[in-house]
């Protein structure tokens, strides 16, 4: 080798080298660059300004604990206590939680000796340690109070609303009513809603102790007053996720239905007719780019909102998306196997059965399970949106703002559904066509 | 002599002949009853679904093309508006795509690391594999309009609601698909680069990286095509973009239907595009790693 050559050589190493620096420094240049781009893009300093924290730490101690309303109406003066203000939570008449006493003056202990009390002529005392004695009157649609003109953040005040907020609890008092809010950890009611007499009876009880309704077995009753729950409506949840696996199902074996033959119509080797294949092709371009949105949004104007419209969303774009997939196993059919079949005096039909359907069943088969289960995260997404199944109860729930404990569970359920579909298609991928290791 | 042996032949393969008939009818029967069930579950399950749809399939039927038809007629009248409705929604394409990308981006770095960590071999703590394996699952699993909604609510609408919903289902999506590459990868470069002393990242970067990158590649692009739908999808529940876009126009009805009409054209588009674009580039990634 001459002096010439290495140089070339080494002069093509340092050209390489620099190429690869540059590389090496110009990715993570541009990576950064573009971050950078997209940090004011989506103004995420002005993010600090936009976010509602108090939104985040109502949902954060809304999501495992409830509360319950103490609610004075101050113009017929009747009191009512109900679970998370609500009125399928309401006390029935003549009960109330044991942490309210009195008859003439009423007396709420929410705990760590904060103390409220209803007296008569629409007058409430706060008892507060730490701070003096509060009394607020109400009259018509104004409010007097003993409040100092300086006051600690925890309350806000005005003639026609008070608030306060300790750790324990929280007051509210406007001309037309008085309101405490007592926190509890739990989700209240999950079981048994108040008006039921299996509410407050433990497990054991109901199990094995004395019968509580006359008229029903314990077991059959609890069952029902269970699954009848108006606040948290087990039965509705219990469709709405079977809803959103039926759309994933029918979705998903529908597209596969109806590719499979498609597919052959577009695979080179079955399909002599160049035209027919390119058109077919087209085809599944077309329905797979629309997107199931689109496809969402135009069948939910003919057949109207429901699980049904979500299906058949599904079953098109993954009409496409099989017939692709189909078509591409279709293609690298090993030949000498149905030369195999053929040279049995086998008709085509036969043909494809023995000679081309076993070859590729196992990877259709194992595609379809995957599809199965990432469309049932589809469903619930597409539910949401046509209205239909979990993912609409979830959108109703976070819309109204106040149930966060029904979200958190209604989050926990979804994802215990798409964790148990993806079991089961692997359990059912292993059954059918064998674990891969 | 010869009678006997010809006679025990011909029983042994009428024997194996019946016992093959009766093994055939009994793959027959199975999969005949695979079948029956599968039919009874199809046609119950469409019946449930119809039943409980607001309008019938068999009334709907007709009417699918009513709306596309309504809105291309539409279009078509005021077809001179369509470039300048484009422009119009164009910077709503852009954040769609923008919200996509990073995404991606985001997503395929923290799935990059769930892979590292979850890979027996590869992991900096062998003892935490199990935890970060169920952590890419829950991440996984987790529909991303969940956290985009839960999000919606804290951040306000907007893209970073959308985007940091598909991160985290990218992020454990891909952690899943990385690591299944990842198990396949050579471990002779680490060992020999612990040998001379490399720290993990070190051994990481430069003994692991360079084998699996052409395939996280691919998946990464296979992705970015999947969350250009997601963020379109998203925009529609309020996280900003095109759908949202979408939505609004939507909800003028008629009158407005070109600037639906628009962007659809805009998502179809895009959408067909990126997968062209995408499946080239995985094609050359994958077949550049078989030579």
């Amino acid at each position: 080798m001459t002096a010439t050559d290495l140089s070339l050589t080494k002069h093509n190493a340092d050209k390489l080298f620099q190429r690869k620096r540059l590389i090496g420094f110009g990715i993570p240049a541009f990576i950064f660059a573009y971050l950078v781009y997209i940090f004011f893009a989506f103004d995420i300093s002005g993010l600090a300004g936009r976010a509602n924290l108090d939104n985040a730490v109502t949902l954060a101690s809304d999501s495992w604990s409830h509360k319950v309303h103490v609610t004075r109406d101050n113009r017929s003066g009747e009191i009512t206590y109900a679970v998370e203000g609500e009125r399928k939570g309401t006390y029935p008449e003549g009960q109330r939680p044991d942490w309210v006493s009195g008859d003439e003056v009423i007396t709420i202990d929410l705990g760590g000796d904060h103390i409220v009390r209803y007296l008569p002529d629409n007058r409430t005392e706060i008892e507060i340690p730490g701070f003096p004695l509060i009394e607020v009157q109400a009259e018509g649609r104004s409010l007097t109070s003993n409040l100092p003109a300086d006051l600690p953040d925890w309350i806000s005040a005005s003639n026609r609303r008070i608030g306060i907020t300790t750790p324990e609890g929280r007051i509210t008092l406007t001309g037309a009513r008085t309101e405490v809010f007592n926190y509890f950890p739990g989700w209240e009611l999950f079981w048994f809603t108040l008006d039921s007499p299996y509410h407050g009876q433990g497990l054991g009880a109901i199990l094995f102790g004395e019968q509580i309704d006359p008229t029903r077995s314990n077991i059959t009753g609890a069952i029902s007053d269970w699954w009848n729950n108006a606040m948290w409506r087990h039965k509705d949840v219990a469709w709405a996720i079977g809803e959103t696996i039926l759309m994933a199902f029918l979705g998903t074996m529908g597209a596969a239905i109806i590719a499979l033959p498609l597919a052959f119509m577009a695979a080179k080797r079955f399909s002599p007719v160049m035209m027919l294949r390119a058109a077919t092709r087209r085809v599944f371009d077309f329905v797979r780019g629309v997107d199931a949105l689109i496809w969402t949004v135009v069948l939910a104007r003919a057949f109207g909102p429901g699980p049904l419209t979500g299906a058949l969303a599904i079953l098109i774009t993954d009409t496409g998306t099989f017939g692709k997939i189909f078509s591409e196993a279709l293609e690298n059919v090993d030949q000498k196997q149905i030369e195999g079949v053929e040279s049995t005096g086998a008709k085509p039909l036969q043909r494809y059965r023995f000679g081309v359907i076993p070859q590729v069943v196992p990877v259709l088969l194992a595609q379809i399970l995957y599809f199965l289960e990432s469309n049932t995260r589809s469903a619930t997404i597409i539910g949401a949106i046509t209205g239909g199944g979990i993912g609409l109860m979830l959108t109703q729930a976070i819309q109204t703002q106040k149930d966060w404990e029904e979200v958190a569970y209604y989050i926990v359920l979804i994802v215990v559904m798409v964790m148990f579909m993806d079991w089961f298609s692997g359990w059912l991928r292993g059954k059918l066509i064998g674990r891969k290791d | 002599m010869a009678d006997i042996s010809l006679g025990g032949a011909a029983q042994s393969v009428g024997s194996i002949q019946s016992s093959y008939m009766a093994q055939v009818h009994r793959r027959r029967l199975y999969g005949g009853l695979t079948l029956l069930i599968f039919v009874v579950l199809m046609v119950s399950g469409f019946n449930v679904a119809d039943d409980r749809n607001a309008g019938g399939f068999w009334e709907g039927l007709h009417q699918i093309s009513d709306y596309p038809a309504d809105v291309l007629s539409e279009a078509w009248e005021k077809r001179a508006d369509l470039p300048g409705l484009v422009a119009k929604y164009f910077p709503a394409l852009v954040e769609t795509i923008n919200i996509a990308a990073v995404s991606t981006l985001i997503g395929a770095i923290g799935g990059l690391f769930l892979s590292l960590l979850g890979t027996r071999g590869l992991a900096k703590w062998p003892r935490l594999i199990p935890l970060f394996r169920r952590i890419s699952d829950i991440m996984r699993a987790v529909p991303e309009i969940v956290i985009a909604l839960v999000l919606i609510f804290v951040l306000g609408g907007g893209p970073v609601p959308a985007m940091i919903a598909i991160a985290i289902h990218t992020a454990g999506a891909l952690g899943k698909m990385f690591s299944e590459v990842a198990e396949n990868a050579d471990l002779k470069p680490v060992e020999g680069l612990a040998s001379t002393g490399a720290t993990w990242s070190q051994r990481m970067l430069l003994g692991v990286l360079p084998q699996v990158a052409p395939n996280y590649l691919s998946y990464s692009l296979l992705r970015f095509e999947i969350n250009i739908r997601a963020s379109a999808i998203l925009g529609f529940v309020g996280a900003g973009g095109l759908g949202y876009e979408l939505r609004n126009a939507m909800a003028w009805g008629p009158g407005r239907f070109d600037e639906a009409a628009a962007i659809f054209i805009l998502l179809f588009g895009t959408i067909v595009f990126f997968d062209q674009v995408s499946s080239r580039y995985r094609n050359r990634l994958t077949e550049g790693q078989g030579q």
